[in-house]
């Protein structure tokens, strides 16, 4: 097990090798450079200044070098300073120890992101087993076409639509953004609160387009389950139909959500550019839209470093709970 | 370029709903005394946030637009966009233009407390021409060629050659505190997203993604702003920057041209809120590749403008919100020349001009050919940019109606400015300039400026034009420019290197509650500090 373990975190470096240098390539590629917004179009900019500024970027050295440069940084876990004009560093865009926890990007996906992914399992978890006993029922064709609704409808589309009817409409819940502007000088029971009306809209746009797949996988798991002998078995010694769905099918049919819970991994930090951009929500998804839109390639690497990394670490995971959960694979 | 601007137009055609709007509120809004008052908030949307906010170092409009207000220059523009002092007093030329005297505003307090002296001045210039200053905007500051400083209040700048834009350089680039930056490395300072100024208005909280808190600076040398709090709220999506108006998240934003034609036109917006009008400093045009063979010839250019009916364009595109545009000036500004030859629209003429320059349709397709060649080319745009997209939709149309045929190629901002503008891979182009408010416009016209990153990427050549722009800028005598300028809009409009096609509207909306608000051909936000919300109107009442 332990070897297993290690021989898994020492595959994991030349792979992360391999993605980062790909990413790197690939976004150099992208016409366009960080030094844009300052010199495209601007009538007032001179070659020299225009040389001066590329210069002040490293970015007159060849992409080797400069891919060298960042690789340096990267294994000291220094994610550089951000290209674009205030020249904060990486880590402190996405994670600044000197603000309050609400105002870091980073935790501000991850908790938007969790909460989706709880309600999501908690609704979508019922919904397939329901829909796979009842199969072929109008119940199953009722929550089938609800889920998929939700899948196939633009998220952009819905945000608009709830945020006239309860923001503007209604006037009950906030239009955009994370927190009222009289947030400080609320109560902790108020910010939460506050908090809470401002998370309804966002969560429930994000979780309704995510029913969909989940629901499915489940729906379709606890299908191959119940046609297996042993729940024929268990159905014919008399167990009440409760106890076989329940007890014993349920068990065997929760193991591919393992590896969706793995998959979901780097989900929870990469934000969906979207919906932020639309509810105005300052995390992941919008940090890495504005930063590949100028070109910003320190922070645009250093998000898609570490969402190689949790992908990775989220597929380690997924394989480790497989192996916990199912003796049939840690066997092999 | 504030391409931000133009990207996000999502035109939402669902604006079926309707706020209510207490009855009490809007009989207060009309009966309340309009004596102004201390308090309130302004809150601004923006679809932008600012990345830094020491205006040296900014590149993008949001970043300039609040260090505006937090940072004053040595000189403004006034209304009438003549240059008034601002933290000068006043100045003084000398007869051959080479040395400018400035005579800086005695007891203007920096936020924290320190006075401001002409060192200030000096340590920004020696910043700005600092090698190691990531700016763009260095270039006007080379030409000095001595800055000293004579006393605390006296700064004086001696130039090489006479530069008309010298003077307005001298805006709020240059006006560093000293006292806090000297010896430290500008590009790592604190003060880069916590600013101390002597502005109207002083930055209290920025919230990363969320807003920036500016507080009214009691000791502001113009007198205390009206309004004490100003928030600038960063919503990224303009839909919903148009929700949170309605629902009163925000007081004041601009609005596209169809929610201020339509979807603004109902009695909530009426009684709640005023709305304004008045032409950006913008104009929008085709330019046409002067290299390429179709476009050399200046009747082709011309009856290319003959088939294009510009009113129709500001009607379709902008809702009627925007103006024909002959020149690259704003109406109405002192540059501006109002007779240069204007084309109407007229098929006729512009058919008989491609006739003449040897266009015909020979084989009988519906499209004109000349040696063999038929008349065929893309105008390039940028994505995402409905306003452009639509343009050049029309004028296939139009175009498609004399013979010639348009394709239109809508591609990504960068590789459109770097692998097509750039490299002048291109036969015409729809794109548009933000106009500075300096009618020096010699990076855009001379004929020195054609290469490959520069300016005048249409590659325009004239030497009457050349000497003109040459002599617009080495003079500070007003009628002498203008008529420099007057006669390059005549040679622009004749020769047509671009056809110029609008000027926009720009159309910010206000909450009613505010006043004092007096529109002016440089915008409303100039007068800022002098705004106010009558006390029983006052919405906010937080204290500072």
């Amino acid at each position: 097990m332990i070897t297993y373990l290690i021989k898994r975190l020492l595959e994991m470096i030349p792979t992360l090798f391999g993605i980062t240098l790909l990413s790197f390539f690939i976004i150099h590629l992208a016409p366009g450079k960080p030094t844009d917004i300052f010199t495209e179009l601007n009538p007032k900019i001179t070659p020299e200044a225009r040389e001066r500024l590329e210069k002040l970027y490293s970015l007159d050295k060849p992409i080797l070098v400069q891919y060298g440069m960042w690789l340096k940084k990267i294994v000291r876990l220094d994610f550089g300073a951000s290209f674009s004009s205030d020249r904060r560093s990486v880590m402190e865009k996405i994670w600044d120890n000197r603000k309050p926890l609400l105002e870091r990007r980073l935790f501000v996906t991850f908790m938007i992101n969790l909460l989706s992914m709880i309600i999501i399992f908690l609704i979508a978890i019922p919904i397939g087993i329901s829909s796979a006993t009842h199969q072929h029922s109008l119940y199953d064709k009722i929550t089938t076409t609800t889920v998929f609704i939700g899948f196939a409808m633009p998220s952009f589309w819905l945000a608009l639509l709830l945020m006239m009817f309860f923001g503007v409409y209604l006037d009950w819940l906030p239009v955009s953004q994370l927190k009222s502007m009289n947030y400080d000088s609320l109560t902790l029971s108020g910010k939460i609160w506050d908090l809470a009306k401002h998370l309804i809209l966002p969560i429930f746009v994000s979780a309704f387009g995510g029913l969909a797949a989940d629901s499915r996988y489940m729906r379709s798991s606890m299908l191959e389950v119940i046609r297996q002998d042993y729940v024929t078995v268990a159905r014919a010694k008399g167990l009440p139909e409760r106890a076989v769905i329940y007890k014993h099918a349920l068990r065997n049919a929760l193991l591919p959500i393992i590896t969706l819970l793995g998959l979901s991994v780097p989900g929870l930090i990469g934000g969906s550019v979207i919906f932020e951009n639309i509810f105005g929500i300052p995390g992941m998804g919008q940090l890495f839209y504005m930063s590949v839109m100028t070109r910003d390639y320190p922070t645009v690497m250093g998000v898609l470093t570490i969402g190689a990394m949790l992908t990775l670490l989220g597929n380690l995971m997924a394989d480790l709970g497989y192996m916990l959960a199912d003796p049939r694979i840690r066997a092999k | 370029m504030k391409k931000a601007f133009y990207i996000f137009l999502l035109l939402l055609v669902l604006s079926g709903c309707k706020s209510k709007t207490s009855a009490t509120s809007q009989t207060a809004l009309k009966s309340a005394s309009d004596e102004p008052a201390y308090g309130d908030t302004l809150i601004e949307g923006t679809i932008g946030e600012p990345s830094i906010l020491i205006p040296m170092l900014a590149g993008d409009s949001a970043s300039h637009n609040i260090a505006g207000i937090i940072f004053n220059g040595l000189v403004k523009y006034d209304t009438d966009l003549s240059v008034i002092g601002d933290l000068a007093e006043s100045w003084d030329i000398s007869h051959d233009g080479l040395v400018i005297t400035f005579h800086l505003r005695k007891g203007v307090k920096w936020a924290d407390g320190v006075e401001f002296t002409a060192d200030d001045v000096m340590f920004g210039y020696k910043t700005i021409i600092d090698e190691k200053t990531p700016t763009a905007y260095s270039e006007d500051f080379r030409q000095v060629r001595k800055a000293e400083v004579l006393d605390k209040y006296t700064f004086r700048v001696t130039y090489e050659k006479p530069f008309a834009p010298a003077l307005t350089s001298w805006g709020n680039l240059v006006v560093l505190p000293k006292h806090l930056l000297e010896g430290k490395d500008i590009t790592k300072s604190e003060l880069a997203r916590n600013p101390v100024g002597m502005g109207p208005y002083k930055l209290n909280k920025w919230t990363s993604g969320q807003e920036l808190a500016l507080d009214a600076y009691q000791d502001y040398f113009e007198g205390r702003p009206y309004i004490n709090h100003y928030i600038y709220r960063v919503i990224p999506d303009s839909a919903t920057m148009f929700l949170e108006l309605q629902a009163g998240g925000i007081d004041m934003m601009g609005l596209t041209p169809i929610q201020y034609t339509k979807q603004t036109e109902t009695d909530f917006f009426k009684s709640n809120f005023q709305k304004f009008r008045y032409p950006a400093f913008a104009y929008t045009y085709m330019g046409l590749n002067l290299k390429h063979p179709f476009f050399k010839d200046k009747q082709v250019r011309q009856a290319i403008a003959y088939a294009i009916d510009k009113s129709e364009i500001v009607d379709v595109v902008l809702f009627g919100l925007g103006s024909p545009s002959t020149g690259p000036y704003v109406p109405n500004t002192w540059p501006y020349n109002p007779n240069v030859k204007k084309y109407e629209y007229n098929p006729e003429k512009a058919m008989q001009f491609l006739k003449e320059a040897g266009w015909k349709d020979t084989d009988g397709d519906g499209i004109l050919d000349r040696d063999g060649k038929p008349f065929e080319f893309t105008i390039l745009t940028n994505m995402g940019n409905t306003l452009r997209m639509n343009t050049a939709t029309i004028i296939q149309w139009r175009l498609a109606k004399v013979g010639i045929k348009v394709e239109i190629r809508a591609l990504e901002w960068s590789t459109f400015i770097n692998e097509f503008i750039d490299k002048r891979c291109f036969q015409a182009v729809i794109l548009g300039w933000s106009i500075g408010l300096d009618p020096d416009q010699f990076d855009i016209w001379h004929s020195s400026k054609t290469k490959e990153k520069e300016f005048n990427f249409v590659s325009y050549r004239n030497p009457e034009v050349d000497e003109l722009l040459d002599r617009g800028r080495r003079t500070f005598d007003i009628t002498e420019r203008k008529k420099a300028y007057f006669r390059i809009q005549e040679i622009l409009a004749d020769e047509l290197p671009y056809i110029f096609l609008y000027v926009p509207d720009a159309t910010p909306i206000v909450q009613a509650r505010f006043r004092g608000i007096k529109p002016s051909p440089t915008g409303i936000t100039y007068n800022l500090p002098k705004w106010y919300v009558p006390k029983k109107l006052q919405r906010h009442t937080l204290e500072p």
